[in-house]
């Protein structure tokens, strides 16, 4: 493929993201801008931020790619992330911006009181983002390969720094930016090219042949296969045979392979007829880490496709860097709001890839004999349109491909980042969020140098049933059921997110080997390791009824409860307005924030449970000198409220400028002066 | 300026022992000539048993309504893939499915749960603020 205007292509985003990564840094000024954007960011911006975010390398490139070597079956995966989003609408996404938490640890924590289940899922958190982070380096690795034949890790080390460098230096302010900028990038790369090659399709007559299974050659095509593959012919099959087939040497013979099983040597050159069927690969090909994963599929595929839903539809709300962007929302509403905004973009969205995947399966299915499956999106310009405008619609399309290693890889960097900084390193300033940063995301850079190719989309499936056996459980069960205890808690997400890590892993090492259906039960986990999950939580937290949290009524009331209740400054039976109150009017908004968060919270769960415990995150993550002020003003009107240090679980909003560190203890203790500041 | 909580401090006394100061500030803030009377906000203020029913109210009604959407998802959804396994020539008609045809009722199925649910915190709203 041509690469002189794709390379610049690449450039180009790259720079771009940074620029506007430093826009954002410009008015990121308070540590609540850095870690939760202040949480100002209105319904549209949070929107394609969070569709930018969520659009990974598996939605632009992956499903093409799955689709092209599988079949229709393989749609199953955009529908499935894009419902995802409807589930996690449906039970989480308000009570969860509601609670005040900023991480699944900090939920975990702020629902059940418990720091053993606050490091549990500290643990599973840094699990599934670096799980997440892998086929994101990997396929930027691959995408610059196939655009500039650069060795295959260049383009990882590229998306990691750039990455890196962004999220610590402007945290989640810049992000926002960045990640809305790059989904309209995706968008458009994906659906300019597709314009143009479903003009190139009908003005060859419209064939229809894509949707026929299985997939022909259209014109006679020679395959260079790259690595040993092994051919599954269900027919027999003739083809002029340049290499090494089956242990016989040929050179340029036409060969009439039998049905069965045939071995193609490494360097072997195939030339199919038209009309020919495009054969099946087995092993080898797309897959070398997980080789049975494909064959599973067939032999059972619709065990597959339903373990397929459940994980992708329930896996969604556990994504770490999808439930950091929940708390950049104002309130609970318009958390909903940007939810179904998020539907429709990335439904949107989605409408593309499957076009890639058919226009591949007529113009380009030998690639499900090379192992380049992945890369059809970028070939398909090439190949279908060529010349001057297929290179630059190539390049186009290389950019976005890139946008979205970029996007996706700066959110879960953001999330891991997170969490190591608040359960690992010592302080949580903001200089050691930056540590944490590098750490996350060195360590998915090492892992992807290591462990080679999984296959992009099957990657992020495993990462997604993991999480919908943790998480899913975690979150439904603590937003909504009150007798849910810590040890059911830590036992649910242990047995199930552990078994489903533990199946995933044994598939991925090749046990047990031979297919059948323990095979099949390993390779896609989810449809019993979420009803363990689920389960074992409620089971272990009936048995262990004494250790309901003391706080438990108040807290769910404070999930439930809509956030006019108990702020007075809001008009009444007025929804807090939620106009996109963009972000860079930064300074009003510690005056509507602050004072709503010092008192709603507040009021809801004034109790009992221990305030140790919280009072700690509050302090430390914001620096301590710049405790907002009215949060510390109202706690002293109360008697004993731990409503506010639950709140302090959070980034406060108070402007780092705006309260002098000199004077805020004395601002603090006298409720009034704050009152009326 | 009468909305100002500093103000009310000092002007509210109510019955003593039954809230904590600023409960009961914030709770007649509105209409401080209500003194005596009970509203529910005041009971969800007090996590009375009273009170923790109304919260459970909500829940419940929020929870029926995700419910609600969740068995409409499921009954979509649900029984696609048996149906492309039944008909496996039917194959233009899985694409057309799957690659174009459910992402309208995902995103009409969302807007219409984000009305009901804040159609019910309205309603809840509505009940606690005693109007």
């Amino acid at each position: 493929m041509n690469s002189s205007y794709a390379i610049p292509a690449v450039a180009l985003v790259v720079v771009a993201t940074v620029l506007v990564g430093a826009f954002g840094l410009r008015i990121s000024r308070t540590t609540s801008d850095f870690y939760v954007a202040s949480r100002t960011v209105g319904p549209r911006l949070n929107a394609a931020a969070i569709s930018g975010e969520y659009l990974s390398a598996a939605s632009f490139l992956g499903i093409a790619g799955l689709v092209l070597v599988q079949g229709p079956d393989m749609l199953w995966y955009p529908v499935g992330y894009t419902a995802g989003y409807l589930v996690l609408l449906l039970f989480v996404a308000a009570p969860l911006r509601r609670s005040g938490a900023y991480t699944l640890p900090d939920f975990a924590e702020a629902r059940l009181a418990s720091q053993g289940v606050r490091r549990l899922a500290g643990a599973f958190v840094v699990g599934v983002g670096w799980l997440y982070l892998l086929p994101q380096l990997q396929g930027a690795g691959l995408t610059l390969s196939v655009l500039s034949g650069a060795p295959d890790w260049l383009g990882g080390v590229i998306v990691a720094v750039v990455v890196a460098a962004i999220v610590a230096a402007g945290g989640m302010r810049s992000i926002t930016f960045v990640q809305a900028f790059q989904f309209w990038l995706k968008l458009t790369a994906l659906l300019v090219p597709a314009f143009f090659l479903v003009l190139a399709w009908q003005a060859d007559g419209a064939p229809g042949r894509p949707f026929d299974e299985p997939a022909t050659f259209r014109e006679q095509r020679s395959v260079r296969v790259d690595d040993g593959l092994t051919l599954k012919l269900e027919e027999p099959l003739t083809v002029t045979v340049d290499g090494t087939v089956d242990g016989r040497a040929h050179d340029g013979d036409r060969v009439a392979l039998p049905a069965g099983t045939h071995r193609i040597e490494a360097g072997a050159r195939l030339t199919f007829a038209a009309d020919t069927p495009v054969p099946a690969a087995g092993h080898g090909a797309d897959d070398a880490l997980s080789p049975s994963r494909a064959e599973s599929r067939t032999e059972r595929p619709l065990y597959a496709t339903y373990g397929l839903i459940l994980a992708t539809f329930l896996g969604t709300m556990g994504l770490p860097h999808v439930v950091v962007r929940f708390y950049t929302s104002p309130h609970g509403v318009a958390a909903r709001r940007t939810t179904v905004a998020v539907l429709g973009l990335i439904g949107a969205f989605y409408l593309l890839p499957p076009l890639y995947g058919a226009l591949g399966r007529l113009y380009a299915p030998e690639l499900t004999l090379t192992g380049d499956a992945d890369a059809a999106v970028l070939l398909l310009p090439d190949r279908v349109i060529g010349g001057v405008g297929g290179d630059l619609l190539g390049a186009l399309v290389a950019g976005g491909a890139f946008a979205a290693f970029l996007s996706t890889a700066s959110g879960l960097t953001m999330a891991v980042a997170g969490v190591l900084t608040q359960d690992v390193l010592p302080s949580r300033a903001v200089p050691h969020f930056r540590l944490g940063t590098l750490l996350a995301m060195a360590v998915p850079l090492a892992a992807s140098a290591l462990v080679g190719g999984l296959p992009v989309a099957d990657a992020v499936g495993l990462a997604f049933a993991v999480s919908a056996s943790s998480f899913c459980p975690l979150l439904v069960l603590g937003i909504w059921w009150r007798r849910l205890t810590p040890p059911g808690a830590a036992a649910g997400m242990l047995v199930g997110g552990g078994s489903a890590l533990l199946a995933v892993a044994a598939t991925m090492g090749g046990f047990p080997g031979g297919g059948g259906s323990l095979h099949a039960l390993l390779a896609w986990p989810a449809l019993w390791s979420v009803p363990l999950g689920f389960l074992t939580m409620v089971l272990v937290s009936l048995a262990t009824p004494g250790r309901v949290p003391a706080g438990t009524a108040a807290i769910l009331a404070r999930f439930h409860l809509p956030e006019e209740l108990g702020t007075e400054e809001l008009p009444t039976g007025a929804l807090p307005t939620d106009a996109p109150r963009t972000d860079t009017s930064r300074t009003d908004a510690p005056r509507t924030d602050a004072p709503r968060t010092g008192t709603s919270r507040t009021d809801t769960s004034r109790t009992d449970a221990p305030r140790t415990d919280t009072s700690r995150t509050d302090t430390s993550r914001t620096d301590t000198s710049r405790t907002d002020t009215s949060r510390t003003g109202t706690s002293r009107t109360g008697t004993s409220r731990t409503g506010t240090s639950r709140t302090g679980a959070l980034p406060t909003d108070a402007p780092r400028t705006d309260a002098p560190r000199t004077g805020a203890p004395e601002a603090a203790a006298d409720p009034r002066r704050e009152a009326t500041r | 300026m009468p909305q100002d909580p500093t103000e009310r401090r000092v002007t509210v006394t109510g019955p003593p022992g039954r809230a904590l100061p600023h409960a009961r500030l914030r709770s007649r803030g509105r209409h401080p000539q209500a003194l005596g009377h009970y509203r529910p906000r005041t009971e969800i203020d007090e996590q009375t048993t009273l009170g923790h029913t109304y919260v459970r109210s909500l829940m419940r009604s929020q929870l029926r309504a995700g419910l609600t959407a969740l068995a409409v998802l499921g009954l979509l959804v649900g029984p696609l893939p048996l149906l492309f396994a039944a008909l496996p020539d039917a194959r233009r008609l899985e694409w057309a499915v799957l690659g174009f045809g459910l992402y309208a009722p995902l995103v009409l199925l969302a807007r219409w749960y984000v009305r009901r649910a804040e159609r019910n915190e309205r309603d809840f709203v509505r009940l606690v603020e005693d109007r």
